[in-house]
């Protein structure tokens, strides 16, 4: 167990080395130079230099990798030109934004989406099954704004506004002035809990169907245990094993309907910020934030990894 | 691959067939459509603006004065366009790693994998944004792109069932007989994998069109006069609250139904292989 969970962490650190790379190299691909971008097109020459000097740009390529390195380890994520503001500063007033939202949507989606699974299992190929399957399939075929854009439209339609804001008031900026006025949460939450119920249900379906042929639910029945004791005690326990590894591989994905959902609804996250740093070219913003993603990416299925090990003795012992 | 078995399987499956029927109509109509049905997308006019459905323009019109079914059509060939070139590009590279990395193993493998680890780390659609926000993208720009963050899932997938097959007798014997590393992965590896790939290939054209579309969407896509349907997405958005509604929906519903009808043909030709495999 020790030793599984210390060659996984080495991955894991080979890869958040990996993304660190290619973040920064990122960096350097911007055309002309970052103090081009930065100072804009009319900065001369000496100008240009010394903003290169201070930056320590003018450094070997190698040695600038490691600065930036060292600047991570120590939690500096770089200084947005724009805000004039710590990209550090930036992401701690928003973050709590986030977590709260797609958090949110994400224990909803699983609170739902694993008894959804259950219950498919049990009543396979029937009338349940076959709807559940059928929504499912279309809510996986939706790009997550579109679904977004369906639920502002039906409340528009309904003339709902008042009641469930489409938009979150842009004053609205840090966690306290989300959670003054919950009701405009309301449509961002549903939509990700949407989301992520497509992107985990069928797998759910599929596990539970495996753990309802395994020999131990046989033999709980065969004891004469009752269906709801045979459900809740084998057969749900043993589809939150399988959950662990799909929320840790479904990180990607879920932060990539975060961003797009905060952009629908106007969420003050962290995720429009990396839209608005795009649209006005801030990299350190935008390069920032994307290290953060890949890290916390990392760290998601280290945790899920290591927490299956722990919760299924299979793993720790093959 | 095309044996009969394999057809009558998938042609069984009802949705897949509907699937595969949408697909062709949708490249014909938008492929053929624009040659019989003539519309200005190039020149803004201002006296038919958000011009309710009717009599001349069937999908009514956009604040330009642009003709929305004309547009759907021409904004669909660029998702096809764009997603099949992904779907070829990405899992051609895909399975090109995936094979050498199953079948090399050891050092080579524990490195190849670990690069695609480092890619899945990122999600997509922030790379994407981050590089259309420093250059302008083009429709090969946006393939090569995409197809470059695209190849990770195939790969997985195909290394899996090298991993399998480089123990396999036959793969022994060639190997045995004097057949190069190469010569055995293209082979004998490459074509027993065919399935998963051909699998894999459909559902990424359906991810591509709606990663495309989700990029156009956040205006980082194609930029004007390219049309996209994410584009005319967030156009129309602006006048949801305004009952504009043939602005939004037709789009949306384009990108859904495409989107559906690759899952649909992608789901069934796996059930078809599946089905296949059994029955040996």
């Amino acid at each position: 167990m020790t030793g599984y969970a210390i060659r996984r962490a080495g991955q894991a650190v080979i890869v958040v080395l990996g993304v660190t790379a290619v973040t920064f190299l990122l960096e350097h691909l911007i055309p002309g130079n970052l103090a081009r971008a930065i100072l804009g097109g009319r900065a001369s020459p000496a100008e240009i230099a010394a903003f290169n000097h201070a930056n320590g740009l003018d450094h070997p390529l190698v040695q600038q990798y490691l600065v930036f390195l060292g600047h991570l380890a120590r939690g500096n994520l770089g200084y947005s030109y724009r805000y004039d503001q710590s990209v550090d500063s930036l992401i701690i007033h928003q973050l709590p934004n986030d977590v709260l939202v797609v958090g949110c949507g994400l224990v909803l989606a699983l609170a739902i989406a694993i008894p959804l699974g259950v219950a498919q299992a049990v009543h396979r190929s029937r009338a349940v099954d076959h709807v559940a399957t059928t929504a499912v399939f279309a809510l996986y075929s939706m790009p997550s704004y579109w679904l977004g854009l369906l639920l502002a439209g039906l409340v528009i339609s309904l003339r709902a506004q008042r009641a469930l804001p489409p938009e979150v008031p842009s004053q609205a900026g840090s966690i306290g002035g989300l959670l003054a006025d919950p009701r405009a949460l309301v449509l961002p939450v549903l939509t990700l809990t949407l989301v992520n119920i497509a992107l985990f249900s069928r797998y759910m379906r599929a596990a539970a169907i495996e753990t309802l042929a395994q020999d131990y639910v046989q033999v709980a029945r065969a004891k004469g245990l009752p269906a709801s004791l045979v459900l809740s005690r084998h057969v749900l326990r043993n589809s939150l094993l399988s959950v662990t590894t799909l929320v840790g591989l479904s990180f990607p994905a879920i932060l990539t309907s975060g961003l797009v959902v905060e952009y629908v609804f106007n969420v003050p996250g962290l995720a429009l910020t990396y839209y608005t740093a795009a649209v006005n070219a801030d990299y350190p913003v935008e390069l920032g934030v994307t290290v953060l993603v890949g890290v916390v990416t990392v760290l998601g299925n280290l945790l899920a990894d290591i927490a299956y090990a722990v919760l299924d003795p299979r793993v720790r012992y093959g | 691959m095309a044996d009969s078995p394999l057809v009558r399987a998938f042609a069984r499956n009802r949705l897949g067939v509907l699937g595969v029927a949408i697909i062709l109509a949708m490249a014909f109509c938008c492929f053929l459509g624009p040659l019989v049905y003539h519309t200005d997308q190039v020149r803004a006019n201002i006296q038919i603006t958000n011009l309710p459905p009717g009599r001349g323009h069937p999908l009514g019109t956009d604040d330009n004065g642009y003709d929305v079914l004309g547009r759907l059509l021409l904004g669909g060939q660029n998702s096809l366009e764009i997603g099949f070139a992904v779907a070829v590009l990405a899992t051609t590279l895909g399975a090109a790693w995936g094979a050498v990395s199953g079948f090399t193993g050891g050092l080579a493998d524990a490195v190849m994998m670990r690069v695609v680890d480092i890619g899945l780390a990122i999600p997509a659609i922030f790379l994407l944004i981050f590089l259309s926000s420093v250059v302008r993208p083009t429709a090969g720009l946006l393939i090569i792109v995409i197809s470059l963050l695209s190849w990770l899932v195939p790969a997985r997938l195909v290394r899996g069932e090298a991993l399998s097959l480089r123990t396999r007798e036959f793969v022994q014997a060639a190997r045995m007989m004097g057949s190069t590393r190469l010569r055995a992965v293209a082979v004998h590896l490459i074509p027993n994998t065919l399935g998963t790939i051909v699998v894999s290939a459909t559902f990424q054209v359906a991810d591509a069109i709606i990663l495309l579309a989700t990029l156009s969407f956040l205006s980082f896509g194609l930029p004007p006069p390219a049309v996209t349907w994410g584009g005319m997405l967030a156009q129309g958005t602006t006048y949801l609250s305004d009952g504009y509604w043939w602005q939004v929906y037709p789009a949306g519903l384009a990108i859904v139904i495409t989107v559906i009808a690759f899952n649909l043909a992608g789901d069934a030709l796996r059930d078809a292989l599946d089905a296949r495999l059994q029955r040996r």
